[in-house]
């Protein structure tokens, strides 16, 4: 049976294996997982931005009701934890490794930022642990903070570290200077522009949580936790903070409710419960209210940005140079160093061919939450900047936007950028011809006549992103400063009836692995989708792997099952040889069936399976029993999906009120395991993106260093009415640099839409720029200062 | 303690609980039925929703006390004898699900907007959708779902 009559192979809609357990609530998330003689924890946490503790007092919340421990930071160290760690090593400018401060998991003597962890206190319920903690007596002697990120350089801003002078982790350069200086000097027009990209808070649904445990026989710590690395986390907590040796340390990630990044690092919280569940000798638990999760989960974004673009008298781009200052927040996050670095001066060519590009990053401390990778992490920051200036030198020159684009677009590939990237393959103009097709780009002045007629605003705005993304070669990445290598791992066993089991290194956290990962198997292997399981998530299970994030699942995680299928394929043809008295070289395997060729010889799969396991008259030495293969792959390459995405908006010009009348998506995602995954996690992404251009804002308090937007009452999460339904289109390039073909898909909507909202407002109130979230407030005032095009035409 | 007695799914339920217990703690802790998920703090994000005496409640913002004698559906409840209610089997079909979080409030919230309002169109929905926060879906799908779920139980 071929896929396609199937329907279960691969580019077909598959409907999702997971989703029985999800629809009918008996998904197993961490804090759905209960033990016998289980504590709760719960963790008291700095009201200061800034400060020095001089005293914890714990007598009177010891003796509180239900009370089984308090934990400080003195407790931490006195048993010999280790901090937490930055898997990234970032150099300046000047050779200088980047200047880290210490990451303790329970704080010892300076808290840096609100939510900061203070102690930890088991008990036999939640209540009694919160009740208690309100008890514990903490002489605080608060600092002034350095929250802004503006003001955190100069000289007289506070210290988040003394071991970063001015706040400033490192200065980091990328590009070549001298000949980006040259073609500035010769451009026929520079255009300017100044950037913020907004602080964002990721607010995944499910909040994070742990669960740990400590076997006193064996000496076996268990953690369950909200993880989309658990084989990364389980390195870190034995290799670096100590916890316990690797081999004594399992760490299981179950179904986990969303990550988009957040989920990545490894956390104070869940290192205590772990470490604390052997000192307890009783199961911990504990779950973050929302509460604590905007304080404390690592937010996204928040960049300061100068960018200028260089060109010539045709449109056509000479040089693009580039000042961003990074918050880091107040302690160096799990791969934070290398988000506005490695993750975001690498893209700023965009998809143009841009002869010279130099750009300059400040990493910065700050007494906020940690910063780190947020859905798409730093490549939104960089497309953002590329396609504001490209839009706004379209504007200055009175070239149409797409002309523009299109003249400078990148033609033949392999590409390689003056940033590092080496593109290797694309075909930028046909998404956008698509695009402008598919939002009626002709027809627009038409409506934009009729809206105006109606008293509203309209406007339109492209974004033509690329990304890269299956990170990455491991060589390639060491290279450059990550203390991991960047491969992925698969394991496929085939059981003896014929069922097949595989282990992968991946994580699913809504991206519907043990469907498309299933897809693939089943395909290859010719049986049944419902004879195929995917595992994931237990390093007890899967021997190692790097987990999911950086769309690489599909480019990396596949070619991984690839290469172990492709292993399985030869052992079996092996088999089959032998039982069928043929030379390897005559075995034919197709849709699940062994042949010889050119005879009516034939063996069936689940035929094989057995036979495999019996093992009956194997030439000994020459074949082994069983069918069991493991492959690591590491990719050659990044990958590199592009695509192209136009937004129209509507501005009521009376409430500043921005509503999104069109969005269309044209994404080339390379091989599509099944479409209708990829079209969900496009919606993800570009709801994310309009929540960031148009909604959500982590604001701290300048002066205090208070989260401001700490619920769901200040932070704008986008609700279905704030939203559209989208418009989505494919253009296909191949990927040539893994074995399907694919590209990754899970982050473009977030990276692509906001520049395409934001040019679409500006266009709309003919303003240069509007700062996100472009809020109603933000836009009705922009109105009353500016004199807008559109109401002036 | 007060005693509180409901029932829930069909059975009846009592037990011993604190005066400050949340219905959802109720559901979850005491009956261990840990489909309704909580997601926020602040009464914002339907991730809690069932249905109370037949009607949308989110489940954080009553106490257990005062659903005592009442009629009680959670998500475990919804499929009848095996077979997926229509809403159920519309979010697999239009893929209104991703890390599934959600997805038991948006469910609960569905069954109770198309009870309510038989003529639903794509604007509705997503007014209705108000009170139920998705992080996953960008609620394009969820929409979908609902709509189709809608019109085959017209
Ligand atoms: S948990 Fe009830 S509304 Fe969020
Ligand atoms: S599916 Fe993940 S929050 Fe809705």
């Amino acid at each position: 049976m071929s896929d396609a009559a199937s329907g279960e192979g691969i580019g077909q809609p598959v409907r999702r294996k997971e989703d029985f357990r999800f629809i009918t609530g008996n998904g197993h998330y961490t804090d759905d997982i209960n033990r016998p003689r289980q504590t709760w924890a719960y963790f008291l946490r700095s009201p200061h931005a800034h400060a020095r503790i001089k005293s914890i007092d714990t007598s009177a919340a010891e003796a509180a009701p239900g009370v089984v421990a308090i934990f400080t930071g003195r407790h931490v160290a006195d048993d010999g934890l280790g901090g937490l760690i930055c898997g990234w090593t970032v150099t300046s400018k000047d050779g200088t490794p980047m200047k880290v401060g210490p990451h303790p998991i329970l704080a010892l003597d300076t808290v840096r930022y609100v939510g900061d962890h203070v102690a930890m206190v088991v008990a036999e319920t939640l209540a009694d642990a919160r009740a208690a903690a309100e008890m514990i007596d903490v002489d605080y002697d608060a600092l002034p903070a350095a929250a802004s990120l503006s003001a955190c350089q100069n000289a007289a801003a506070p210290q988040v570290h003394p071991e970063a002078p001015r706040n400033t982790c490192f200065e980091w350069e990328l590009g070549n200077k001298a000949e980006t200086e040259a073609a500035f000097a010769k451009a026929g027009r520079i255009v300017k522009l100044d950037l913020k990209n907004n602080r964002l808070i990721p607010n995944a649904m499910e909040p994070r949580a742990a669960l740990g445990e400590f076997d006193k026989g064996t000496g076996i710590y268990t953690l369950h936790t909200t993880s989309q690395n658990p084989h990364v986390a389980r390195l870190v907590l034995s290799a670096f903070v100590g916890v316990a040796p690797e081999h004594k340390l399992r760490v299981i990630a179950p179904d986990v409710g969303g990550g988009f990044g957040s989920k990545i690092f490894i956390y104070a919280e869940e290192t205590a419960c772990v470490w604390a569940a052997a000192k307890v000798g009783r199961p911990i638990k504990w779950t973050a209210d929302r509460s604590e999760a905007f304080l404390s989960d690592a937010h996204g974004r928040d960049h300061l940005s100068h960018a200028e673009l260089a060109l010539d008298k045709d449109g056509k781009f000479l040089a693009l140079r580039v000042k961003t200052v990074a918050n880091l927040g107040a302690y160096l996050s799990t791969f934070s160093a290398s988000v506005p670095t490695y993750l975001y001066g690498t893209l700023l060519s965009g998809q143009y061919d841009i002869p010279a590009v130099y750009v300059e990053v400040d990493g910065v401390y700050t007494h906020t939450a940690p910063v780190d990778a947020y859905r798409g992490a730093g490549r939104p920051e960089a497309t953002y900047l590329v396609e504001r200036i490209v839009e706004t030198a379209a504007r200055e020159t009175g070239i149409d936007p797409a002309e523009l684009r299109r003249r400078n677009y990148i033609r033949t590939f392999p590409h390689q950028t003056p940033v590092i990237m080496n593109y290797d393959t694309g075909d930028y103009e046909a998404s956008l011809a698509a695009a402008m097709e598919a939002i009626d780009y002709k027809g627009f002045p038409a409506r934009k006549s009729e809206a105006a007629k109606r008293g509203k605003l309209r406007g339109i705005g492209f974004s033509s992103y690329i990304e890269a993304c299956g990170i990455a070669p491991s060589a390639a990445v060491g290279s450059l400063g990550a203390g991991v290598g960047l491969w992925e791992s698969a394991e496929v066993r085939v059981n003896p009836t014929g069922n097949v089991e595989v282990l992968t290194g991946s994580h699913s956290h809504g991206q519907g692995h043990e469907t498309t990962f299933a897809q693939l198997v089943a395909s290859r292997l010719g049986v049944p989708l419902a004879n195929v399981e995917i595992v994931h998530g237990d390093t007890d299970k899967v021997q190692f792997g790097m987990g999911t994030y950086g769309s690489r699942s599909g480019a990396v995680g596949m070619s991984a099952i690839v290469k172990a299928l492709d292993k399985i394929e030869a052992k079996a043809k092996k088999i089959a040889a032998h039982l069928m008295e043929a030379a390897v070289e005559d075995i034919v395997f197709e849709n699940g069936t062994f042949t010889v060729q050119g005879t009516d010889k034939s063996l069936a799969w689940a035929e094989l399976s057995l036979a495999a396991y019996t093992a009956h008259g194997f030439p000994s030495g020459e074949i082994e029993p069983g069918l069991k293969e493991g492959a690591f792959y590491d990719p050659v390459n990044f990958t590199f999906p592009s695509g192209c995405h136009i937004c129209e908006v509507e501005i009521d010009p009376d409430t500043g009120v921005t509503k999104i009348e069109k969005f269309v998506a044209v994404d080339d995602f390379g091989t599509v395991i099944n479409p209708m995954i990829v079209e969900g996690q496009v919606h993800g992404g570009i709801a994310q993106g309009v929540g960031q251009a148009l909604l959500e804002h982590g604001i701290y308090d300048a002066e205090s260093g208070q989260l401001i937007t700490g619920s769901y009452m200040d932070y704008c999460m986008p609700r279905a009415d704030d939203l559209p339904s989208f418009d989505l289109g494919f253009t296909t390039t191949i990927c040539p640099s893994n074995p399907l073909g694919m590209k990754g898909c899970g982050e473009a909507g977030a990276i692509a839409s906001p520049p395409a909202i934001i040019n679409a407002v500006t266009d709309a109130l003919g303003i240069r720029d509007i700062e996100m979230p472009a809020t109603p407030a933000r836009v009705w005032t922009a109105l009353q200062s500016a004199t807008p095009r559109a109401a002036a035409e | 303690m007060p005693v509180v007695s409901m029932t829930v799914n069909g059975k009846s339920a009592s037990a011993d609980v604190e005066a400050r217990t949340l219905l959802v703690q109720f559901i979850r802790e005491q009956l261990g039925l840990t489909g309704t998920h909580v997601g926020c703090d602040t009464s914002q994000c339907g991730a809690c929703v069932v249905h109370v005496d037949g009607r949308a409640v989110k489940s954080c913002t009553m106490l257990a006390a005062q659903a005592d004698g009442a009629d009680i559906v959670t998500i475990e409840g919804l499929a009848k004898n095996g077979e997926l209610h229509p809403v159920q089997a519309a979010f697999r079909e239009h893929h209104g699900l991703q890390c599934g979080f959600c997805t038991p409030g948006m469910i609960m919230t569905a069954v109770d907007m198309i009870r309510r309002k038989p003529d639903l169109d794509e604007e509705t929905v997503r007014e209705e959708l108000e009170g139920n926060i998705c992080r996953c879906t960008g609620y394009h799908n969820i929409v979908k779902a609902i709509l189709a779920a809608s019109r085959e139980m017209r």
